[in-house]
C-alpha cells in the first residue's frame, strides 16, 4: 500500500515536471499566487475586485451557453428568448443567472471602484490600474446596454430609438453616427446584428484584455496597503516602504488573504443563483413591434437615472448637456490619478472625496428613484381609469358636476391627480382654487404655460365655464379661495385711501384672507 | 577560431557584444525596417476597403435613403381626424421582420391637405399617442406634448412632431419614407440642412402659474 502510494506520488510529480519544463508557466503562477502581500490589506475590503472577476466568468459562461440557442435575427431574436423561457430545458435559468449577473456585476463594480477611491489606491504607483479600470466600468455599462438589446423586446427596441436619438444630436456627424449605430435607415436586422457583435465579440474582447491587464498591474504593483491618516503617498519613497512593509508583515496572498476573496465570491455566486432562481429571468416584454404604440419604454437598472436626467434638462440646454457633460465626466475619472497621484490616502483626511462620493451616490439614487415611476410623464389612461373623488362631486351645482366631466374627457388627469390618483406632470388640483382666482384659472386653461400646453383650441365657451367653475370648487380642506390683490385695490374709493391701505391688503392677500 | 563548420548565418563577429553585433548588422537592419514598411503598406491597403465596409451604413447619401410609399385609401382619413396608420418600410432589409412595420399619425385638415407626423417624438424618438379630446400628442418616455399640428405643446422637445411629405395618388395617400426621424436625419426628407439644436420655441417658461 505504501509502496503504491509512494509510486503515485512519484508519477505525479514526474508528470508535473514533464509539463513545467515544456509550458514554464505553472511554477511562475503559483508563485505570483503566493506572494506576499502587507498583512493590513488582508480584509474584507478588498475583496470587490475579484469578486468583479469572478463575475465576469460566470457571464462569459452563461453568455456562450445562451448563444447556442439565441438567434441575434431581428425576426427571430423575441421568439428565441420566448424559447429559452419555456421550451428549452432549463433555459429560464441561464437567461435567469445572465441577467442577474450583469446586475450583480454592475454593482460590485462600482463599490470596487467606491472603495479604491475612498482608501486613495489610484495613487502612486497604482494610476494605470485605475485608468484600465475606470476603461473597464464603462465597458462593463457597454455590455449592459449591449445586453439589454439583446433582449429584443420592445423597450430594446425604442431604446435603440433613444440612443440614436441622442446619437443624432452630436454636431456635423449626427446623421452618419445615426446610420452607424443602426446599420441603416431604420431600427432592424442590421442593427441587432451590430450589437450582437458588440455584445459577444468587441466589448468581451476588450473587457477580457483589460482585466488581464488590470490583475497584471496588481501583481506587479501589489495589492495596495491599508491607508493610514498622516502616511502620505510621495514618488521617491513610496515603493522603498511599501517593499519594507511587505517584508516586515508580509503574508503570502494565497491563501492567507484569498481566502476571504473566495468566501465573498462564493458568496455573490450564491446570491446571483438565489435571485436568478427565485425571481427568475428579465423579460422579454412585449414584441419588438413599431406599431404597437401602446408602450411606455424604459431603460434597465442602471440606466435609469440617464433616463431622469433626460426629462429634467431644458430644450435649450439638453444637447450641449448631451454633448459636453459625459466627455467632462469620463475625463475627470480618467485625469483623477494622475492630477492627485501623491499625499494622503486616508478617507479621514480627504473630506472633499468623501463628499464627492456622497453627493454622486444620492444623486444617482434620487434619479434612478424618480426613473422607476417617471412623474415627468403623462399617465396614458388615467381619463378613463380613475374616476373623480366622490366626494368633490358631493353639493355641486349641475354645471360644476358637468365640469367634472369636461375635466374627465378633456384628459386633465393625465397630468393632474386629484385625491392622490392620476399623473404627476403638472401639480395636483385638490386645492387649486385656493392658489388660483378664477381669472388665473381661465387664462391658464386658455392659453397654457408654465409648462402646460394651451387647451384654448381643445375647449368651447362652455366647456370652459363648467371646467372652471369646477375647478373652483376645489379648494381642498375648505381653504379660502384665492383673491386677487389687485381687484380690492381697484374697488376701493379713491386712489390715495387705496394707497395708505396697500400695504395691509397685500398682507391679507398672501395670507388668503378677503380684505 | 572554431573547428566546427559555422552555423548558417553564423557571421565572423561572435566574440562582439549582442548590442555591437546589432550595430554591425547594418544590411539586415535595413532589410527589416524594409520589411516593416512593407508591412506597413499592405496593412494600409487591407484596412481600407476594411474600414470602408464597417462605415458603409454611414457614407450613404442621404437622398438615396427612401422612396414614395401609399399608406392608405383617402377614405380611411376622415376631414378633421387623426388616425394612426402604418407601411412596411422601403428601406427595410431581409431579416428585418416585424421591425420593418412603421406607424406613422395622419391628420385629414381638408380634402386635400394632410398632415402625415413621424410616430417618433422630437425628443428621443419614443412613440407619440395621439387625444383627440384633448387635441394633443403626448409621448410617454419624457413627457413631450404636442398641439394637434404637430407643433411643440410642452415637455423636453426642443421642436415639434416630424412630418413625412405627402401627396395623393388616385385614391391613397403616399408619403416618402426612408430614415427613422431623428434630429439630424428628419423624415421629410426635405433637403434642409440639418437641424441640431433649434432654438426651443416661442414659449415662456418662466414661472409655472404666472397669471
Amino acid at each position: 500500500m505504501g509502496s503504491m502510494k509512494e509510486s503515485v506520488t512519484t508519477a505525479g510529480r514526474k508528470g508535473y515536471e514533464w509539463l513545467e519544463h515544456r509550458l514554464g508557466l505553472l511554477r511562475p503562477m503559483a508563485d505570483a499566487a503566493a506572494h506576499p502581500t502587507p498583512a493590513n490589506n488582508a480584509s474584507w475590503w478588498y475583496v470587490f475586485g475579484s469578486a468583479a472577476t469572478v463575475l465576469l466568468i460566470l457571464q462569459v459562461m452563461t453568455g456562450i451557453l445562451l448563444a447556442l440557442v439565441y438567434s441575434p435575427s431581428a425576426n427571430e431574436a423575441w421568439t428565441s428568448l420566448n424559447v429559452l423561457n419555456h421550451n428549452v430545458a432549463l433555459g429560464w435559468y441561464l437567461r435567469a443567472l445572465h441577467g442577474w449577473g450583469s446586475d450583480f456585476m454592475i454593482a460590485i463594480v462600482l463599490i470596487h471602484m467606491v472603495q479604491v477611491f475612498l482608501f486613495g489606491s489610484y495613487k502612486f504607483p497604482r494610476e494605470l490600474t485605475w485608468i484600465v479600470g475606470v476603461v473597464l466600468l464603462l465597458l462593463t455599462l457597454g455590455m449592459a446596454f449591449t445586453g439589454q438589446v439583446m433582449r429584443f423586446d420592445q423597450d430594446a427596441y425604442w431604446g435603440l430609438g433613444i440612443g440614436a436619438s441622442i446619437a443624432s444630436r452630436v454636431p456635423y456627424i449626427g446623421a452618419s453616427l445615426v446610420h452607424l449605430i443602426l446599420g441603416g435607415a431604420i431600427i432592424g436586422g442590421a442593427t441587432l446584428s451590430r450589437f450582437f457583435t458588440l455584445h459577444v465579440f468587441v466589448i468581451p474582447g476588450l473587457l477580457l484584455a483589460g482585466v488581464g491587464m488590470h490583475v497584471w498591474m496588481v501583481l506587479r504593483h501589489g495589492v495596495s496597503d491599508w491607508p493610514m491618516p498622516g502616511r502620505l503617498v510621495r514618488k521617491s519613497t513610496y515603493e522603498k516602504e511599501y517593499h519594507e512593509l511587505t517584508q516586515r508583515t508580509g503574508i503570502p496572498f494565497v491563501p492567507d488573504a484569498a481566502w476571504k476573496d473566495a468566501v465573498f465570491a462564493a458568496a455573490i455566486l450564491f446570491a446571483v443563483m438565489a435571485c436568478a432562481f427565485f425571481f427568475g429571468p428579465f423579460g422579454p416584454g412585449g414584441p419588438p413591434d413599431p406599431t404597437i404604440i401602446q408602450t411606455a419604454p424604459k431603460p434597465d437598472f442602471a440606466f435609469l437615472w440617464i433616463y431622469a436626467v433626460l426629462a429634467f434638462l431644458p430644450p435649450s440646454l439638453e444637447t450641449p448637456v448631451l454633448m459636453v457633460a459625459p466627455v467632462l465626466g469620463i475625463a475627470g475619472l480618467l485625469l483623477l490619478p494622475l492630477l492627485a497621484s501623491e499625499g494622503e490616502r486616508h478617507w479621514a483626511r480627504r473630506p472633499v472625496a468623501v463628499l464627492m462620493v456622497s453627493v454622486i451616490a444620492v444623486t444617482l439614487g434620487i434619479f434612478t428613484r424618480l426613473g422607476t415611476y417617471t412623474p415627468w410623464s403623462p399617465i396614458m389612461d388615467a381619463w378613463t381609469s380613475n374616476p373623480i373623488p366622490p366626494k368633490y362631486l358631493h353639493d355641486r351645482t349641475p354645471l360644476e358636476r358637468e365640469g367634472a366631466i369636461v375635466l374627465q374627457n378633456k384628459q386633465c388627469r393625465n397630468c393632474h391627480a386629484l385625491d392622490g390618483v392620476g399623473g404627476l406632470r403638472g401639480p395636483t388640483l385638490d386645492s387649486v382654487a385656493s392658489s388660483l382666482t378664477e381669472d388665473q384659472i381661465v387664462r391658464q386653461v386658455l392659453q397654457g404655460g408654465g409648462n402646460m400646453p394651451a387647451y384654448g383650441n381643445a375647449l368651447n365657451p362652455s366647456e370652459t365655464k363648467a371646467l372652471v367653475s369646477f375647478l373652483m370648487t376645489l379648494r381642498g380642506n375648505d381653504l379660502e379661495p384665492a383673491v386677487d390683490a389687485s381687484r380690492s385695490l381697484t374697488q376701493t374709493s379713491g386712489f390715495h385711501a387705496a394707497r395708505s391701505s396697500a400695504a395691509a391688503k397685500d398682507t391679507n392677500a398672501a395670507s388668503g384672507q378677503k380684505p | 577560431m572554431s573547428e566546427f563548420l559555422k552555423y548558417p548565418g553564423e557571421s565572423s563577429n561572435n566574440d562582439l557584444a549582442p548590442e555591437a553585433k546589432a550595430a554591425a548588422h547594418t544590411r539586415r537592419v535595413f532589410l527589416f525596417k524594409l520589411a516593416v514598411g512593407l508591412n506597413a503598406l499592405v496593412g494600409a491597403v487591407l484596412a481600407v476597403p476594411l474600414i470602408g465596409y464597417l462605415l458603409g451604413p454611414a457614407m450613404k447619401k442621404r437622398a438615396s435613403v427612401g422612396s414614395w410609399i401609399p399608406i392608405g385609401d383617402l377614405s380611411s382619413f376622415p376631414v378633421g381626424e387623426t388616425r394612426l396608420a402604418e407601411y412596411r418600410s422601403p428601406v427595410a432589409s431581409f431579416d428585418d421582420g416585424e421591425t420593418a412595420k412603421v406607424s406613422c399619425w395622419v391628420r385629414r385638415v381638408s380634402d386635400q391637405q394632410f398632415q402625415v407626423f413621424a410616430i417618433n417624438c422630437a425628443h428621443l424618438g419614443c412613440p407619440v399617442r395621439w387625444f383627440a379630446e384633448s387635441k394633443l400628442f403626448m409621448c410617454p418616455c419624457h413627457g413631450g406634448a404636442y398641439y394637434e399640428d404637430g407643433r411643440r405643446a410642452s415637455g423636453p422637445p426642443e421642436r415639434g412632431l416630424f412630418e413625412y411629405r405627402y401627396k395623393i395618388a388616385g385614391n391613397s395617400l403616399v408619403i416618402h419614407a426612408g430614415d427613422m426621424p431623428t434630429l439630424s436625419t428628419e423624415a421629410s426628407c426635405k433637403g434642409k440642412p440639418l437641424v441640431q439644436i433649434r432654438p426651443a420655441a416661442d414659449e415662456t417658461r418662466s414661472t409655472s402659474w404666472g397669471a
